[in-house]
């Protein structure tokens, strides 16, 4: 008699998971107590007993991958990215705050501070303003490298606090006051005729400076407040740097994402049950629908605005009633950007990092 | 400006450490993703071996291709999968700046009804 497996009876469906591996696969339950199937299968041959090939196939992969994107202005972007490993769009959120570069104050040069913050604290404060420049326009630059036009940024900060008409001058010095200098530094190496960059030519003859004045991207942050007779001259100079160095070169304020919430009704949920469970949610996800005979049925409406708190599912029987899960491949990543680039360059640069990692690596191995 | 060193044996290229230095779990976590998902790769893992040491060592082994063949293609797949990826970013967010001043024409013209595209 020839063997027969329970995979050849005509009620197992080929080709597909059952529907409860599918569920695990795709879905992280979140439970009253603990979230389950956390994991994401990765092992090509999970599903070999079913017959199903779990390997990467890369034209499944570039059908299935969508984006859609929610919101985007100057400094925010929300989007969603779909069809994609957490290890890899993690990827991405890990560059960007880390290895995406911009330019930052990285030396200042104080020719005379007689206000009360210190020079060291004043320098790192310095260091912290977000510079308004593409940082693709610049190199970077080596402890022996010399300050040239194309890794050096200079500006200048020249207050002098004074009372002028009974009203105190300069009372708060603020990012606006950093002047940029295209011709580089001013302030002479001392015995010398040389200033401490080099420059070969203005870096206003570049066209893309031309236009766009070099400039800490917010005006009103405080750097210091003086009393009148106080004064702060200095010279800071930006070089471009990545945010694993230092978090002043990260070019985002938050990059992150969160898996798509699923919130779903095990059964039909009625009357006093209904309006209980809208009470239930403090972010509004459910709404009641009015049916015949003054009868309300309870409906998910906004499940993108859960939280995951869990409200809803703890109480007696509510697990039974109501389950939250998470998509598992689906994210919803938002980006706010310092201002350095615009959030939808910054993400599309975090790809092309990655590219260039696995390209210097393929380099190396052949 | 990344070194890398293939730590194997020479009679057995099946299975190798492969040792990366200025890397971390950015690229180690999405190639070992890769590799698990490649029906030619029998274990794949990486790790850090010291927290202040800027290395990840990849071990990858394989039922019978060459592990450096294998971390080759992954890291050709992972280009690929990139690539594909900013252009649809690029088309999504292109498309995201169509609707957008479609529907700020629409609010000027006084049309109250939501564009569609």
């Amino acid at each position: 008699m020839a063997p027969t497996s329970a995979l050849d009876m005509p009620d197992m469906p080929s080709g597909k998971l059952p529907p409860h591996l599918e569920l695990q696969r795709t879905r992280v339950i979140c439970a009253a107590d603990a979230a389950a199937h956390t994991e994401s299968i990765q092992y090509s041959g999970a599903y070999a007993l079913s017959r199903i090939d779990n390997s990467l196939r890369l034209r499944e992969f570039c059908d299935n991958f969508r984006v859609e994107v929610f919101s985007l202005n100057e400094d925010d972007i929300e989007f969603d990215m779909i069809g994609i490993d957490a290890a890899i769009a993690n990827a991405f959120r890990r560059i960007l705050i880390a290895e995406v570069p911009t330019m930052a104050i990285e030396k200042v040069f104080v020719a005379n501070n007689t206000s009360v913050i210190q020079e060291e604290v004043l320098a790192h404060r310095l260091g912290l303003v977000p510079l308004k420049v593409d940082p693709r326009l610049f190199e970077y630059k080596s402890e022996s490298d010399l300050a040239n036009e194309k890794n050096t940024i200079v500006l200048k900060l020249d207050v002098v606090c004074s009372r002028q008409d009974g009203r105190i001058k300069n009372a708060t010095v603020k990012s606006e006051q950093l002047q940029w200098l295209p011709n580089g530094s001013e302030y002479q190496i001392e015995k010398t005729s040389k200033t401490y960059t080099s420059f070969s030519c203005s870096q206003e003859t570049l066209p893309a400076l031309k236009d766009n004045p070099i400039a800490s991207r917010y005006p009103d942050i405080i750097l210091a407040k003086l009393r009148p007779g106080q004064c702060i001259e200095l010279e800071a100079h930006a070089v471009k740097g990545m945010g694993k160095t230092h978090a002043k070169w990260s070019p985002v304020a938050t990059a992150r994402y969160r898996m798509l919430p699923e919130v779903a009704l095990l059964e039909n949920i009625r009357d006093s049950l209904a309006e209980e469970l809208v009470e239930k949610c403090p972010v509004n996800v459910f709404d009641i629908e009015d049916l015949s005979r003054g009868r309300k049925k309870a409906v998910v409406a906004r499940p993108r605005d859960c939280t995951l708190c869990r409200e809803c599912v703890l109480g007696d029987g509510w697990d039974k009633r109501v389950q939250i899960r998470r998509v598992k491949e689906h994210f919803i990543f938002s980006v706010e950007s310092t201002g350095a680039l615009p959030p939808d360059v910054l993400f599309l640069e975090s790809v092309k990092i990655l590219e260039e990692k696995c390209q210097r690596l393929l380099v190396e191995l052949s | 400006m990344a070194s890398m060193m293939e730590l194997g044996s020479e009679e057995d290229p099946c299975a190798s450490t492969f040792s990366l230095v200025d890397e971390d779990h950015t690229l180690a976590n999405s190639l070992r993703y890769i590799l698990n998902r490649d029906p030619r790769v029998e274990f794949c893992g990486y790790s850090i071996p010291h927290p202040s040491e800027n290395r990840v060592n990849i071990r990858i082994q394989t039922t019978g291709d060459p592990a450096k063949d294998v971390l080759k293609d992954a890291l050709q797949d992972l280009m690929v999968m990139c690539q594909h990826i900013r252009k649809t970013f690029t088309n999504a967010v292109d498309q995201h700046k169509v609707a957008k001043r479609q529907g700020e024409v629409s609010m000027k013209s006084g049309i109250t009804e939501p564009s569609t595209e």
